[in-house]
């Protein structure tokens, strides 16, 4: 039996480490410039609407949000299903989880309409809502993951880390279930009238979640000089393409139930085919950026070789995924949601019938930027003050027996 | 409005009913019996909180709505304070602007018929906008009139996501002089009340009031669970439809010749 | 929305230092007199002392009889407090919040608590919608 590795926290003293840091405190702060400029005026300065309610904040915040409790699946392979080549990366795991729900949290509230009411939706539960259901989610999984991440890292409560991990993953599928449901129960509109939103969602952050994990390790190993071997990063690698691929599945079966039911082939048409800014996000963004290209990356051996191509294909499931959240919400909204079925709208002061145009300004874009600075953030300080990382992931260390194919 | 505040209205309210208890059952010898249940199940005192005795709603004939007209439209904003004769969010762009009713013109895909009708919230019985509120704020009141109570607003935008009707506006800017009866604000949802503040004191919702002023008697207003109401009896006789129906929210709007 | 404790204790702090600066009354914000006494012997609609003390209590739980219930009785109402209570500034227009002038501002600019009842409310009286509108 090989000896545990070593968690060690990073030094943290270089310049390059306090420029990232200022880096990502310069976005934070642009987030909140933004956040008290559209709040100080209203939400007039913004490209929202009230056709298009929910914008690009809303985009970064649902897409960090899934992503949280996709990254946290990484710890979940080693607790709850006990593959011991993952134990080295679940603390980083269980922390970049909290770091994402964090981030994107932020957005959403500094999105609302009135933010400094937030204790009343804290402290008041209206139980049929989707939304006060996720509210409870996001805060039992802090709770849950932080109690997890104590089981991990104080010694004698390792016995219990099984248990705190397997209630996490539950946890975490309930609450990207919730997110996906927020949209699914939306029974007006016909892109978000589907079921299958709330398992596709879950898929989407198994995805989202790990292309994440796989770049912040990447970085944190290569700037602090720790040996990250092959042995661990091809099987997150492969891991992340079946993930890719099932998410691509997912889509697909959703595309085509939307298909058959004749009420939504009017929103099929609009996504796959007529939509102009839609269909080519949904085509070039979601299908071929997010997806193929990365396929292509992970499972042509010649290319997999390069790491830094692997991490470019992480990076474009990230640029997909987030494309794929912007047709999701903004998309379905865009498309004129069916008021009077068998009928034309030939006048109207509402815009009834019209496709919305929406053009997020720069303070939206930043507001939802600053969430990935404030998750981004939160890692880089919390693995300079305690023990997140493993000292090494050479092949070694990981798993002696393993060959280099 | 400068009158002294009325400490005393226990005592007021209470010769007020039975004054009025006396004066309907005075009518109700002198006219039909129905008269008398109608004026009872209408004049509720000021300090009594409203019931599910009543379910107000509005009825609105399609045919006889006049294209082109937009009287009820103008009558809510002045009654309600909101849309370009009040000047108030002059920062929004168009698709920004609070539109409580809004005139429809449709054309049916088959047969080409065209009409008008206006649309505004459908005071549904369930509610999507009140379901997926998380703080409560959207709600309906015993008497069936759907509400957003600011005061617990979050500005979250939910509701307008859910409504199949479209039929809520979010506040884009910072408002001024708000009509003392229909205060709405900055960061907040807000859409159409069936007039409440006039419900609540027997008055008709100013939609209704316009469009019979104008002649064309397109809109009733009234109690849905009062079997002799005008709007009842029009309902029972002539029948009306729901807008999409299909999604079974049991409207308190209903149309006549969708 | 403000925390009741808040206020209460900030108006408390306010109450218990009175007497000793009662002397630089300069100190003390003035209260426009209201336009009339709605009790000959309280005053206002309750003991001023109770009213300076517990408004917020009344106006809240007013608020939501009427929000929620459709109780639109005059007592506690935020109209008639307004309606009352309001004073020209010096120009001689009705003060908006926020000035000095303007009755609830006239205390609430010196303890400095902020409220949003004007975020949606009219600060000022204003003619009474043509039906029904009026309060009983």
């Amino acid at each position: 039996m090989k000896k545990n590795i070593p968690f060690l926290a990073i030094e943290g003293r270089s310049s390059s480490y306090y420029s990232l840091l200022a880096l990502l405190g310069a976005f934070i702060l642009a987030s909140l410039g933004a956040f008290y400029y559209m709040e100080h005026h209203g939400h007039y300065v913004t490209g929202m609407s009230n056709q298009i309610v929910w914008g690009i904040p809303h985009v970064f915040a649902v897409f960090l949000i899934v992503a949280a409790s996709g990254i946290l699946n990484v710890a979940s392979i080693s607790s709850a299903f006990n593959k011991k080549a993952y134990k080295p990366l679940a603390r980083l795991s269980a922390l970049a989880a909290i770091a994402l729900l964090a981030g994107g949290l932020m957005i959403l509230v500094l999105d609302l309409g009135r933010p400094e009411r937030l204790v009343i939706a804290m402290t008041y539960y209206n139980l049929k809502s989707i939304f006060a259901w996720n509210m409870l989610l996001y805060n039992g999984f802090f709770a849950i993951v932080i109690i997890y991440l104590w089981t991990m890292m104080q010694r004698n409560l390792g016995k219990y880390t099984r248990i705190a991990g397997t209630a996490a993953f539950l946890w975490r599928l309930a609450l990207t279930t919730g997110t996906g449901s927020i949209f699914g129960f939306i029974v007006a509109r016909q892109g978000y009238d589907a079921a299958i939103m709330a398992p596709m969602f879950v898929i989407m952050s198994f995805s989202f979640g790990l292309a994440i994990y796989i770049l912040i390790l990447m970085a944190s190993y290569n700037w602090t000089d720790r040996p990250l071997g092959d042995a661990i990063f091809n099987r997150l690698k492969n891991l992340l393409g079946v993930f890719v691929a099932a998410v691509l599945y997912f889509v697909t079966v959703y595309h085509l139930t939307n298909l058959y039911e004749a009420q939504h082939h009017d929103f099929e048409m609009f996504i796959l085919k007529d939509g102009g800014i839609y269909t080519q996000l949904f085509w070039v963004g979601q299908i071929i950026i997010g997806g193929i290209i990365p396929l292509i990356i992970f499972y042509t051996p010649s290319l997999a070789k390069s790491r830094g191509l692997v991490g470019f294909g992480a990076l474009l499931v990230i640029i997909g995924g987030l494309i794929q959240v912007y047709g999701i919400i903004i998309g379905g909204q865009a498309f004129p949601m069916t008021i009077f079925p068998g009928k034309e709208v030939i006048e109207t002061t509402f815009a009834d019938g019209a496709i919305a145009t929406y053009i997020p300004t720069l303070a939206e874009t930043l507001l939802g930027l600053g969430g990935f600075a404030v998750a981004l953030f939160l890692i880089a300080f919390c693995v300079k003050i305690m023990d997140f990382l493993p000292a090494s992931l050479a092949d070694k260390d990981v798993d002696p027996h393993y060959k280099a194919s | 409005m400068t009158q002294p505040v009325n400490t005393k209205e226990t005592t007021t309210d209470l010769y007020r009913r039975q004054f009025l208890g006396k004066t309907a059952a005075a009518a109700g010898f002198a006219l039909a019996p129905g008269m008398l249940l109608t004026e009872i199940a209408h004049a509720k005192p000021a300090d009594e909180a409203v019931s599910d005795k009543n379910r107000w709603g509005l009825l609105i004939n399609t045919n006889k709505c006049g294209s082109g007209c937009t009287a009820c439209v103008t009558a809510c904003q002045t009654e309600n304070g909101w849309g370009e004769l009040n000047h108030s969010e002059e920062h929004s762009r168009a698709s920004q602007k609070a539109v409580w009713i809004r005139k429809v013109k449709l054309k049916d895909k088959q047969t080409g018929h065209v009409q008008s009708l206006p649309l505004m919230c459908q005071h549904c019985e369930h509610p999507p906008c009140v379901d997926v509120c998380p703080t409560g704020a959207s709600f309906k009141r015993k008497d069936g009139i759907v509400l957003v109570d600011k005061h617990i607003c979050i500005g979250c935008r939910y509701c307008m996501m859910a409504c199949p009707y479209k039929a809520r506006s979010f506040i884009h800017e910072a408002l001024q002089n708000q009509k003392v009866h229909s205060p709405r604000g900055k960061g907040t949802v807000e859409s159409c009340t069936m007039c409440v503040h006039r419900v609540d004191n027997d008055g008709t919702p100013a939609c209704v009031e316009a469009c019979n002023a104008e002649g064309h008697q397109a809109m009733y207003f009234g109690d849905l669970k009062d079997s002799n109401s005008a709007i009842s009896k029009e309902l029972a006789k002539n029948g009306g439809q729901q807008i999409r129906a299909d999604l079974d929210l049991n409207t308190g709007v209903r149309y006549q010749g969708l | 929305m403000l925390s009741r404790k808040t206020i209460i204790s900030t108006l408390a702090g306010v109450f218990v230092l009175l007497p000793m600066i009662a002397q630089a009354s300069d100190l003390l914000p003035t209260v426009p007199k209201a336009k009339a006494k709605a009790n000959p012997e309280t005053l206002c609609i309750r003991d001023v002392k109770v009213m300076r003390k517990n408004h917020m209590n009344f106006i809240m739980h007013k608020r939501d009889e009427t929000m929620r219930k459709g109780i639109r009785t005059k007592k506690d109402s935020l109209a008639e407090c307004i309606s009352c209570h309001i004073s020209k500034d010096k120009s001689g227009n009705y003060a908006s919040f926020g000035d000095d002038k303007h009755f609830c501002s006239s205390c609430h600019n010196h303890v400095a608590v902020k409220i949003d009842c004007f975020d949606c409310h009219n600060d000022k009286p204003t003619a009474a919608s043509k039906t029904g509108s009026t309060l009983k």
